[in-house]
């Protein structure tokens, strides 16, 4: 009974540190990249929101940003930065692009990540407004707070 | 240098390669016979006429009508400031054209992406492979007839 409440309350602790310590990977390959830098800036700064720094490595960072168009030449490198990224990862589809393939319905280009990687979050618009970003953010850390938290010391199931 | 002269001097030259003379928004287009390419762009690159510049190269693919392919050549003249279009006519069956990777350095990459795009096999190219498409893909994907919903993933896709 203690146990269980315990493991709760670290359970949520958990979730409350993570969602707002996001270690983002920007993956910028078009013209989103515009909208997410202009998100991370200062004007719109999502820093507010506990996304953190960007981290350019792909080991050291908790989400990864997918801006962009991902053509079919491009996927390996994309399946390989998401396996590099060390557990809890989190991956935010951002723009139309890399939800569905966008107006590219073509020979060249990936019809959604999600082929690719598990994707946590998607973010529609070509490219979103900041505002979209911001609350799809919100809605990533209200995913990521209802978690269950794996950590080093829990028992498998 | 008057355009004029320019397409009368080598109306003189290559009488019979030069199949038709046409214009459209102001600049001349020639319509040649595919062997005298070589010959007439290098009459065209060198002194008085100069144009010196390889602007375009691309390929149109007119399915369904013979010749199918058409190379499109877009030619500047620095001094003179002119341009030029040459066009050549390229049946399916004999898809061979000469390069001009020897006059331009810049028709080495824009060749290479007409062999990637059409299948256009360039005589005399240094190093005619895929710039654009990746290794082990098949087919041309501007050509008309290329399947419109053909995908060829390099990785297995999860679903």
């Amino acid at each position: 009974m203690i146990g269980n409440f315990v493991s709760t309350r670290f359970n949520y602790i958990l979730g409350w540190a993570r969602k707002y310590s996001l270690f983002h990977y920007p993956f910028i390959t078009a013209c989103c990249g515009m909208e997410y830098m202009s998100t991370a800036a200062s004007h719109y700064d999502w820093d507010r929101f506990g996304t953190g720094w960007t981290r350019f490595s792909p080991r050291q960072s908790d989400m990864l940003v997918v801006c962009g168009t991902i053509s079919h030449k491009l996927a390996p490198v994309l399946r390989t930065v998401y396996d590099q990224m060390t557990e809890p990862k989190w991956v935010m589809a951002f723009g139309t692009c890399t939800v569905s393939g966008g107006i590219y319905d073509n020979y060249a280009v990936v019809q959604g990540i999600d082929r690719i990687i598990p994707v946590d979050i998607y973010i529609p618009g070509c490219p979103p407004r900041p505002e979209t970003v911001l609350d799809g953010l919100i809605k990533l850390q209200e995913k990521i707070q209802k978690q269950e938290q794996a950590w080093r010391w829990k028992k498998r199931k | 240098m008057e355009k004029k002269k320019v397409i009368e001097e080598l109306k003189k030259k290559f009488s019979e390669k030069i199949k038709e003379v046409s214009v459209q928004f102001g600049d001349e287009i020639l319509h040649i016979e595919r062997d005298s390419l070589l010959d007439i762009v290098q009459f065209l690159k060198d002194k008085p006429y100069s144009y010196s510049m390889l602007l375009d190269l691309t390929c149109i693919d007119y399915k369904g009508q013979e010749p199918r392919f058409e190379m499109v050549y877009h030619l500047f003249s620095i001094p003179n400031v002119q341009r030029l279009r040459i066009k050549v006519g390229l049946s399916e069956k004999d898809l061979r054209i000469d390069s001009l990777a020897s006059l331009w350095k810049n028709a080495n990459w824009l060749e290479r992406e007409v062999f990637d795009m059409f299948g256009v096999d360039f005589k005399g190219h240094p190093e005619l492979k895929r710039i654009f498409m990746y290794d082990g893909f098949e087919g041309y994907p501007l050509r008309k007839d290329f399947p419109l919903r053909k995908r060829q993933p390099r990785i297995q896709m999860r679903k």
